[in-house]
């Protein structure tokens, strides 16, 4: 049985329509194959939810507010919001009319839900702290908990539920072709399967927008084209009568770049060439940094660069030292690049350091192609070696590996954590690749015309667009992409003057280059260096040391009292200035010591009665 | 007294004045005679003009007394009776009057006081400010008008009913003073309403005085109630019941207390022994045995002591276990019916239901209780009604004594008027002596008494009921076998021993296997160069066996127009891919070797060669200089790739975040943590809630636009709320007294020595 992925709010699209073909007698059928879910449940109400565990929770609660009540007496002050949970809990949730509140008091929050919004651990407020920081960490603390709270309980309202593709009995999900899922599902996902023939200007490379409405392609001997892909609408196309090596939207659907044979050039969606950038020559592979503005390429001369597109400023080139960069993708998490290399590396750089961050040996041969997913959990690489292998990029440890046939050409995690692989002119798509058990089938595979040249998933709906040799394939993948979106961040529906009120907040809320890091809640925490070494960094920085001592240089004097003598003079005078106290200090207790020395000595020689024969005694 | 005086001069200076009144006149009727005569400078003699300040002695030359002007007082009318009193008083005074104190001294006394006002005045806005400066936001004005409903009237000006209907509803609602305006609020209603602060402060005013009342009132009881004898017999014995409480509570909490206690005991009894002091051999025993004969109450007395003599040198039984488990059985026996109507205790927890019985109940301590209760209620009620006899007649006595006092000191004041008083003072002091001495007699037996009583009840008590202590350790090793297997027989034990002996085998093997590890890890460092090579066995990682993935669809690779480029490339990568393999792990090896040489800190060699020492063209310096000049540095703390084999992690600082993080903890924070902990969550609206971002960013300080924001008023110390609270703490405060009361009744020992204590202040204080 099949079922589309259905999204409220955008007129256009119909609500999910239950396709009972063929197959729609055998879905009771519980189906053991681990990358096929299971039919999909009855919507679960709140009263069936949780009622044990609420029962549990509210058992929690009481024991919990009643330990909260006590402390809460011993402090004497209630906030406004305490005072009227005691309120409700001395009324035990009864109304005036004597009915009693069958469920009283806060819904409960299911826990993973509430796990999912947790933000570092809670600190405890050991006894011995002051009252102010006491008081603090309190604040801070509630704070924090109401914000999760918030969060968890408001997270009802995305109310979305992503597609899914479930096969028969016996059938497994791959073998079903494209053109079945188009004819079962509506007509406006079913549009969303189609094929452009471009046979003329040789393999495409795509990019989708950020939005997901609009598609950029780049064929390999110039031709360059934007389409508003849902719709079918053309916004340009040109040929650029170059090379093309690589396209990227910028931060919005208003521009994009495009890797040419020599230099990089930017365009906007009508066509209009706006730059060229020559500083950035032979560029191969491109990345767009949204959150950071930042476009990132990576050339055949071995140069990783990075362009702040809103000011047009290059923000760094780091020469990598690792020949031919051809295998590059983001970590949209922290916003690290990695770069794969034909010596099976991949190394991970952000724009401040010269060196790479981390370095990590993936494969035998090299590196073909790799993707990081959206939550900077796992990294996917496939290699010469024909293995296509899972990383813990977090600890920088593998987790899965697995052998294609003829290894993965390209390679693109979506939303939800699909995994597509091109092998050769075969697309597959997989399932629970990066957590879980390890795979054995592909969720889905789809045979194009040509080798593939570049896969994209089309975020916040479920298509994978192929570019290969001979032109562009857009596939329907249940799942993979994110149903919820958030209209403040990314909007798919957004008009023209949302966009370009978004544009102006994006821009303010811009992050530097110089926060990224492998760790991005680097900001949060505390810098602990010494002073030493910031003054290190400091002196590195300014380019002089401005704590060191000026050297003194005495001032010209006429009438002959410059001359080199009186000049060495009064250098002199104040040479080693900073050791004269300490040696007029050392010296004065030297003498200290010696006067009493001699004193006591002299009291000795008094003490005793003075013979004649007392002058040949030696003093001292 | 002072007050009258200043009355008396008053009146003095009131004549005078008349007299210049007078006198003005004069002049001035002197002065309307048209022509102004010079004034002769007159000058007047104290003699002549009786001045007020100054008595002159001249004319009489004897000394004027007291009793001289005060004669004129009874004479006038018009002098209130009061003063009249406090003249007289005055007059009976012989003593001279204390000497002012010195001006510096005054002031300072009166600086003292004002400063001890005035930080009360203070201190009493410290709490304010210290909630305001804690408050998470404050609203200004601080004071608000109450939100809600208002009149038409005091919103508009100048409204009037015009219709002649409106008019006529108007005066009728007027004239029965009813409610005219939508708030159904008669005028009273309202006013009530408003004055409801006050009525509340009324109230509160109340409870206080209430509560000072009785509080005063307890005072006096504790005082009177340490006064009176038979108040402090009744307090004895609630002391003596509290203490035999104790004991048995102790005995079943506590039994190593509740020996030291017997111990305590045993030791009263052999100090009575030894000194016989409740025997007839004292002096107060011989004086009260020949008042025997005449007088019932020393009879009484001699015959308590005797008894107290007796229960003191009683032994006591002290219970021993076996006599004990005895009784134990003979008590079971005894009980047996009582016993068997109840349920029985459930042993097993894990099988309730084992003994047919759904819940566990515990009912022993419950029967316990309660035939130690009826003892109680039993030995209560006979101890009161002793009490109430033993008050009355102690009552009589009382006043007999009373009397006597009063007679003695009647007879004293007769001496006083004519004796000189030292000797007398003297006397009384001696007297005061001996009866300190009696006093102190009597509480020692007092203590003792206690003691006693408690031997007694002690014994009592051994022979109606067993210890509880015992059963109770019963039931304990009970407890401890439940869930286990009971042992029975030796054999059992046998089993029991080995399986224990098993289990510390099974202890002591897997220690066993695991030690062998252990040295392992600890035989690492020395080898270390070796270990690190085998731990990095990169091939292992590369080559870990992947899982093959069947594709469906057999992928076409080779099209045919690429075919032979693609298979020429395809096998140039198949032969690099054979070739390069080892030749990438050696050189990513080779690379974190050498990154890591980098990271080390290097040894600083600080020879020079042809110090100490023969220098020259090949010529080296000796082993044991170049030792003693090489400076080592500490090893850097280990890298994060320590134990990532295929993983090279730079370990640079990165300084350009640095540049943005907080460098220095800020104030409150003691440690990074806790200031990371409190920035950890976001407050911007991208993360968060609209509710929540509105409340994690809410000012400080909120003030209303247009409105006067004046300092804090002595009002706003006081809140409305704060009646409730005084009312609770009024009766915290009396039930606090009660407490205390209770407490000086509890815990025998200490409480008598609490009042030896009282008794000597008393002394002191008569003295």
């Amino acid at each position: 049985m099949l079922s589309g992925r259905r999204r409220k709010g955008y007129p256009a699209e119909v609500e999910k329509k239950t396709c009972t073909t063929k197959m729609a007698e055998s879905s009771e059928v519980a189906v053991e194959r681990k990358h096929v879910e299971n039919k999909k449940k009855a919507p679960k109400r709140y009263w069936e939810e949780t009622q044990n565990a609420t029962k549990k929770v509210e058992a929690e609660k009481s024991s919990d507010e009643s330990k909260q009540e006590n402390t809460d007496k011993e402090k004497g002050k209630l906030t406004h919001d305490e005072w009227r949970k005691k309120k409700k809990e001395r009324t035990h949730g009864k109304f005036i009319s004597g009915k009693t509140d069958p469920f009283p008091g806060d819904a409960p929050i299911p826990e993973e839900r509430m796990k999912k919004f947790q933000r570092g651990n809670k600190l405890e407020v050991p006894a011995g702290t002051r009252l102010k920081l006491r008081e603090t960490l309190t604040r801070s603390e509630a704070g924090s908990d109401l914000a999760q709270n918030q969060s968890a309980r408001y997270d009802l309202l995305l109310t979305e539920d992503a597609g899914f593709l479930e096969g028969e009995e016996d059938e497994d999900t791959c073998t079903i072709s494209q053109e079945d899922i188009a004819e079962a599902v509506d007509i406006t996902s079913g549009s969303k399967y189609f094929n452009l023939h471009l046979t003329q200007f040789g393999p495409y490379r795509l990019d989708y927008s950020r939005t997901g409405r609009h598609l950029l392609l780049g064929g390999r001997r110039g031709h360059v084209t934007c389409i508003e892909w849902q719709t079918k609408n053309l916004m340009c196309e040109i040929n650029v009568m170059e090379t093309v090596q690589d396209i990227k939207w910028l931060h919005s659907e208003a521009m994009f770049a495009v890797a040419q044979k020599k230099w990089l050039h930017i365009y906007d969606s009508s066509g209009v060439e706006l730059h060229c950038i020559k500083k950035f020559n032979d560029v191969l592979r491109m990345q767009f940094l949204p959150y950071h503005f930042l476009l990132a390429t990576a050339s055949a001369t071995g140069f990783l660069q990075y362009l702040d597109v809103s000011v047009g400023k290059e923000v760094a080139a780091i020469p990598t030292r690792c020949g031919r960069l051809d295998v590059m993708a983001q970590n949209p998490y922290n916003a690290v690049i990695h770069l794969g290399h034909p010596n099976g590396t991949v190394t991970l750089w952000s724009p401040n350091q010269k060196e790479p961050l981390v370095k990590m040996l993936c494969h035998r041969g090299g590196v073909r192609s790799l993707t990081v997913d959206k939550t900077g959990t796992y990294m996917v690489t496939s290699g010469l070696d024909r293995k296509l292998k899972v990383y813990d990029i977090r600890a920088f440890k593998p987790l899965h590996s697995f052998f294609l046939p003829a290894g993965a050409s390209c390679l693109s995690l979506s939303q939800r954590g699909l995994l597509s692989a091109a092998t050769g002119d075969i697309v597959q798509v997989y399932r629970d690749a990066c957590g879980g058990a390890p795979v054995t089938k592909p969720y889905m595979a789809h045979r194009v015309r040509g080798t593939v040249w570049g896969v994209g998933f089309c975020p916040f709906e479920d298509v994978l667009g192929v570019g290969h040799a001979e032109g562009f394939t857009s596939m329907i993948v249940p799942g993979s992409g994110e149903p919820n979106f958030d209209a403040l961040d990314m909007n798919p529906y957004r008009s023209t003057k949302q966009r370009q009120e978004w544009e102006v907040k994006a821009l303010l809320e811009k992050v530097q280059p110089e926060l990224i890091s492998l760790d991005p809640g680097m900001l949060g925490k505390v810098d602990n260096a010494t002073f030493e070494q910031k003054h290190k960094e400091r002196v590195e920085a300014v380019g002089y040391d401005p704590l060191a001592h000026k050297k003194f240089k005495p001032r010209m004097r006429k009438r002959g009292r410059s001359s080199a003598g009186s000049v060495e003079k009064r250098k002199n005078k104040v040479a080693h200035e900073d050791q004269r106290d300490v040696i007029r200090k050392t010296v004065g207790e030297r003498m200290e010591k010696e006067k009493k020395r001699k004193e006591s000595a002299k009291v000795q020689l008094k003490g005793g009665e003075l013979s004649v024969l007392d002058r040949f005694k030696k003093v001292g | 007294e002072e007050l009258s005086l200043q009355d008396m001069c008053v009146s003095v200076q009131e004549g005078s004045e008349d007299e210049r009144k007078h006198t003005k006149l004069l002049e001035a009727i002197s002065s309307l005679g048209g022509r102004r005569r010079m004034k002769q400078t007159e000058r007047s003699e104290a003699s002549l003009q009786v001045s007020e300040f100054s008595v002159a002695a001249d004319g009489a030359g004897e000394k004027v007394e007291l009793s001289d002007l005060l004669g004129t007082m009874e004479k006038t009318p018009g002098a209130p009776n009061k003063t009249k009193k406090q003249l007289k008083n005055l007059q009976n005074r012989k003593d001279t009057l204390e000497l002012p104190l010195s001006k510096q001294e005054t002031e300072k006394i009166q600086r003292g006081v004002a400063y001890k006002k005035s930080s009360r005045e203070v201190s009493r806005w410290e709490s304010v400010i210290t909630q305001n400066q804690k408050a998470e936001q404050l609203v200004f004005p601080l004071r608000q008008d109450p939100t809600g409903h208002k009149r038409m009237e005091q919103v508009v000006a100048g409204w009037k009913a015009r219709t002649p209907l409106e008019q006529e509803i108007f005066s009728l609602l007027h004239s029965n003073s009813q409610p005219i305006h939508d708030p159904v609020l008669t005028p009273v209603e309202e006013a009530s309403i408003k004055a409801m602060s006050l009525e509340e402060a009324k109230i509160r005013r109340a409870e206080l005085q209430k509560a000072r009342a009785l509080q005063s009132y307890y005072e006096a009881k504790a005082r009177r109630e340490t006064r009176s004898r038979a108040n402090c017999e009744v307090q004895k014995k609630a002391k003596r019941r509290d203490f035999l409480k104790q004991f048995e509570e102790m005995v079943k909490t506590d039994p190593d207390a509740a020996l030291e206690e017997l111990k305590r005991m045993e030791l009263s009894r052999m100090q009575e022994r030894m000194t016989l002091k409740h025997q007839n051999s004292g002096k107060w025993a011989k004086a009260k045995a020949i008042m025997a004969k005449y007088d019932h109450s020393a009879r009484k007395a001699m015959q308590e002591q005797l008894e107290i003599n007796k229960d003191l040198t009683q032994k006591l039984a002290v219970p021993s276990e076996d006599e004990d488990e005895e009784k134990n059985g003979d008590e079971e026996a005894g009980a047996l019916p009582d016993f068997v109507n109840d349920p029985e205790p459930i042993l097993d927890p894990v099988n309730p239901w084992m003994r047919g019985k759904l819940s566990k109940e515990e009912p022993e301590p419950e029967v316990e209780a309660s035939t130690e209760a009826k003892d109680e209620d039993l030995e209560v009620q006979q101890q009161q009604e002793e009490e109430e006899e033993e008050e009355e007649e102690e009552e009589n006595e009382e006043e007999k004594l009373l009397r006597e006092f009063e007679r003695k000191r009647k007879l004293r004041e007769d001496e006083d008027d004519d004796l000189v008083p030292v000797p007398q003072e003297e006397e009384n002091q001696i007297d005061e002596d001996d009866k300190d001495e009696e006093e102190e007699e009597e509480e020692e037996e007092e203590a003792e008494e206690v003691v006693s009583e408690f031997n007694s009840l002690f014994n009592r008590l051994m022979k109606s009921n067993t210890t509880p202590a015992v059963p109770d350790q019963n039931e304990g090793e009970e407890l401890l076998d439940e869930g286990l297997v009971r042992v029975q027989t030796m054999e059992d034990l046998e089993a029991l021993r080995k399986d224990r002996t098993n289990e510390a085998n099974q202890e002591a093997s897997v220690p066993a296997t695991d030690t062998p590890t252990a040295p392992e890890s600890a035989s690492e460092p020395p080898n270390k160069k070796k270990r690190r090579r085998k731990e990095i066995d990169l091939k292992k990682v590369l080559t870990k066996q992947a899982t093959v993935v069947k594709v469906p669809l057999a992928p076409t690779v080779l099209e045919e127009e690429e075919e032979e480029e693609e298979v020429h490339t395809e096998q140039a990568a198949i032969i690099k891919e054979a070739f390069a393999g080892d030749d990438v792990i050696s050189d990513f090896l080779k690379d974190k070797r050498k990154q890591e040489e980098a990271g080390r800190p290097k040894v600083v060699d600080l020879t020079l060669p042809g110090w100490g020492e023969w220098g020259g063209l090949g010529l080296k310096p000796s082993k044991n200089k170049r030792r003693k000049f090489r400076k080592k540095v500490a090893p850097p703390p280990p890298r994060q790739d320590k134990k990532l084999p295929a993983v090279i992690i730079s370990e640079k600082r990165d300084a350009s975040v640095a540049a943005h993080q907080v460098s220095q903890l800020p104030f409150p924070f003691q440690n990074p943590t806790q200031f990371e902990s409190c920035v950890r969550t976001p407050i911007g609206q991208t993360w968060n809630t609209q509710t929540t971002v509105r409340k994690l960013t809410a000012p400080r300080v909120v003030t209303k636009m247009g409105a006067i924001i004046e300092p804090m008023s002595r009002e706003d110390l006081v809140p409305k709320q704060k009646s409730n609270e005084a009312k609770r703490g009024a009766a915290i405060l009396l039930e606090e007294k009660r407490e205390r009361g209770k407490k000086k009744g509890s815990g025998g020992k200490r409480a008598l020595q609490q009042k030896k204590k009282k008794m000597q202040k008393q002394k002191k204080t008569k003295e």
